[in-house]
């Protein structure tokens, strides 16, 4: 609702601020570790900015998110590596890689967007565990369990993002990109239908809104999300295996918005941090990773629903009481 | 012909424990419109207490029969009781404080009960499978060219012996016809008196315990338990449910039993019927295309009601 105009200037200045620590980073950061794993933030911020789409602005609960994250590193993978000897430049596969996700999640969102919401849990749910067992399984296009090595690294028009430094560029520029398209789509008319599906679906559906065409939409959008930071999940590893596409893998993502605050861009941004960089401090620890974000989950809904950095409207909807 | 048989043998065993952890799912579900992840891992906690249980007093070896009913009586009641517990925990915590948030916190809340329990079995009893001792001779009866173990005779017999004393007290008895009444409409069982919360933590309590012996069953029928093992089952037996038509007692049991038979005869004319695309280890992939189809075509399932079936708008 705001221009950049409106901008007052002490939030101005933060905004500047903020540019030049995010610019500045690699070069404080120093090693290429830290910058590695600033990388890993920046897609995991991508991620879970999709993710926000579907459960948070929609209010669908998708279980299965993961599975266009490897539809996405996968489509990378076969079509810039030594695989098939097939080697396109990293521009063509772009929009490949959102839109191979987006069909699938049609595909799948045609038939069970129309059921309720825990039933969509439940098939989301199944659909990532049914693209995990293909690609474990089907060697002969994905190379099963051993995954597909030499995965082209990216070069754009004759620059090549080789190092984790100029990655970590290329990964802020799409995260950026991201973080400026979700909010405004979220304030965009699709994405306050969305809310209004959130909110109430029958009065949403009662005010003339095409609540099944809104809902694929939701869905196929954030599968192209997921799709592209699958893309850049590839290039940065230059190698993909089924192991990155677990069913965990998908909690963790989910976690990541539940932490920061459903349907909230700063929340989901601040959630990937947290839950990228908290693993690598408790390295010693790392078996009880997963038992931390389950007990995350429990005590972040039974105490705080909202998240950390919640959306104003989400606040509301999840803390005050509805129906009995 | 034989072949045909003995996969239905295989599939009703299968089917009896499907059935017995989809009641579970049901009855939260009828009662609360809630989808309780966590319960499929309250049927793999129940193998890892029987387990535990057994081990703790050296039961690990077919003896005579006195020793034999005494291990059972042993690994079911630890199942049970340590389920059951469990189950109630998760209501207590994880649903009970949010009992009026919308759904999806709730829902949330269930999941993370699921990887908490999970993990905590991981990190309690190690990540390798786990050999589940024999309880029951290793003989078999041959009718027909058809060989039945007695392990499959017992799992039937006992699944069969829950599931009827289950709707004799669903049915018959004044806690079942609380847990109907507020089932069909909660508001007006609360003003007839009936304690809500009461029957909530009652089902909390009895569909877990259904569950962990269910997974007791599981660990004497394949001999290995594994602290992931309720995750496949747990989608499983919701699909059972959901094909028999949730909220429905009956309808559990049937889904259960259908999906079994489906998934033992059909699994072995996989790559028959994909043209050779697809081998028996995509099995896992049939009850994902019969959950979709089923709640595509026939949402309320076999013997459910349009109340849950449908959306409801």
């Amino acid at each position: 609702m705001k221009g950049l105009t409106a901008l007052k200037p002490v939030r101005f200045a933060a905004y500047a601020l903020f540019a030049v620590v995010l610019l500045a980073l690699p070069s404080v950061l120093g090693s290429n570790y830290l910058t590695r794993v600033a990388v890993t933030c920046g897609i995991y911020i991508c991620l879970s900015l999709g993710l926000n789409i579907v459960v948070g602005f929609c209010g669908l609960l998708d279980l299965g998110y993961v599975a266009f994250y490897a539809i996405g590193a996968y489509t990378y993978a076969l079509l810039a590596s030594p695989q098939f000897g097939i080697h396109l430049p990293w521009l063509a596969v772009l929009p490949l890689c959102a839109l191979v996700p987006a069909f699938f999640g049609v595909l799948l969102g045609t038939p069970t967007l129309r059921l309720r919401g825990d039933y969509l849990a439940i098939v989301t749910l199944g659909f990532g565990e049914i693209v995990r067992l293909f690609i474990l399984n089907m060697d002969s296009v994905t190379n099963g369990p051993k995954g597909i090595a030499n995965i082209d690294t990216v070069e754009i028009l004759g620059v090549s993002f080789n190092t984790p430094t100029r990655y970590y560029y290329l990964v802020l520029f799409f995260a950026l990109v991201f973080v400026i398209a979700i909010s405004r789509l979220g304030r965009s008319r699709v994405g306050r239908a969305w809310g209004a599906i959130r909110e109430d679906e029958v009065a949403a559906k009662a005010m003339g809104l095409n609540t099944h065409s809104l809902k694929l939409r939701a869905f196929a959008m954030g599968a192209s999300f997921a799709g592209i930071a699958g893309l850049l999940f590839a290039g940065f590893q230059t190698f993909v295996s089924p192991e990155s596409f677990t069913f965990g893998e998908s909690i963790i993502i989910f976690c990541m918005i539940t932490l920061g605050g459903m349907g909230s861009i700063p929340g989901a941004i601040l959630g990937s941090v947290v839950l990228v960089v908290l693993p690598e401090v408790l390295r010693p620890v790392a078996d009880y990773r997963y038992l931390l974000y389950g007990f995350l989950l429990i005590i972040v809904m039974t105490m705080r629903p909202q998240g950390l950095w919640p959306s104003k409207q989400r606040r509301r909807e999840l803390t005050e009481r509805s129906e009995p | 012909m034989q072949t045909l048989l003995q996969q239905i043998v295989n599939g009703l065993v299968l089917g009896s424990l499907y059935a017995l952890v989809a009641l579970g799912y049901t009855m939260v579900y009828g009662l609360l419109q809630l989808f309780n992840f966590a319960h499929g891992e309250l049927f793999m906690t129940g193998a890892y207490f029987a387990l535990f249980a057994l081990t703790a007093v050296g039961a690990t070896t077919v003896g005579p029969v006195i020793v034999v009913v005494g291990a059972l009586l042993l690994a079911f009641i630890a199942a049970g009781l340590g389920s059951a517990l469990l189950g109630t925990a998760t209501e207590r915590f994880a649903y009970r404080p949010i009992a009026n948030a919308p759904r999806i916190a709730a829902l949330i809340s269930v999941l993370g009960v699921s990887i908490v329990l999970q993990n905590a079995v991981m990190l309690i009893a190690g990540r390798r499978n786990k050999t589940f001792p024999q309880l029951i001779s290793d003989g078999k009866v041959v009718i027909a060219g058809v060989q039945i173990t007695y392990t499959q005779i017992f799992i039937i017999a006992f699944s069969v012996l829950l599931m009827l004393s289950l709707l004799y007290f669903v049915k018959r008895t004044v806690f079942g016809m609380s847990i109907r009444a507020v089932a069909e409409n909660r508001d007006a069982a609360r003003l007839m008196g009936i304690n809500v919360m009461r029957v909530i933590q009652l089902v909390f309590l009895i569909g877990p315990a259904l569950g962990g012996m269910a997974g007791v069953m599981f660990g004497m029928y394949y001999g290995t338990i594994f602290f992931t093992m309720g995750f496949v089952i747990g989608i499983k037996a919701f699909t059972a449910a959901v094909v028999g038509g949730i909220g429905s007692i009956e309808g559990a049991v049937l889904g259960g039993l259908l999906l079994g038979l489906l998934e033992s005869i059909g699994a072995g004319y996989l790559p028959a019927l994909s043209f050779g695309l697809l081998g028996s280890e995509y099995r896992d992939i049939f009850t994902f295309v019969v959950l979709i189809s089923v709640l595509v075509f026939k949402p309320e399932g076999i013997l459910g009601t349009r109340k849950y079936g449908k959306k409801r708008l």
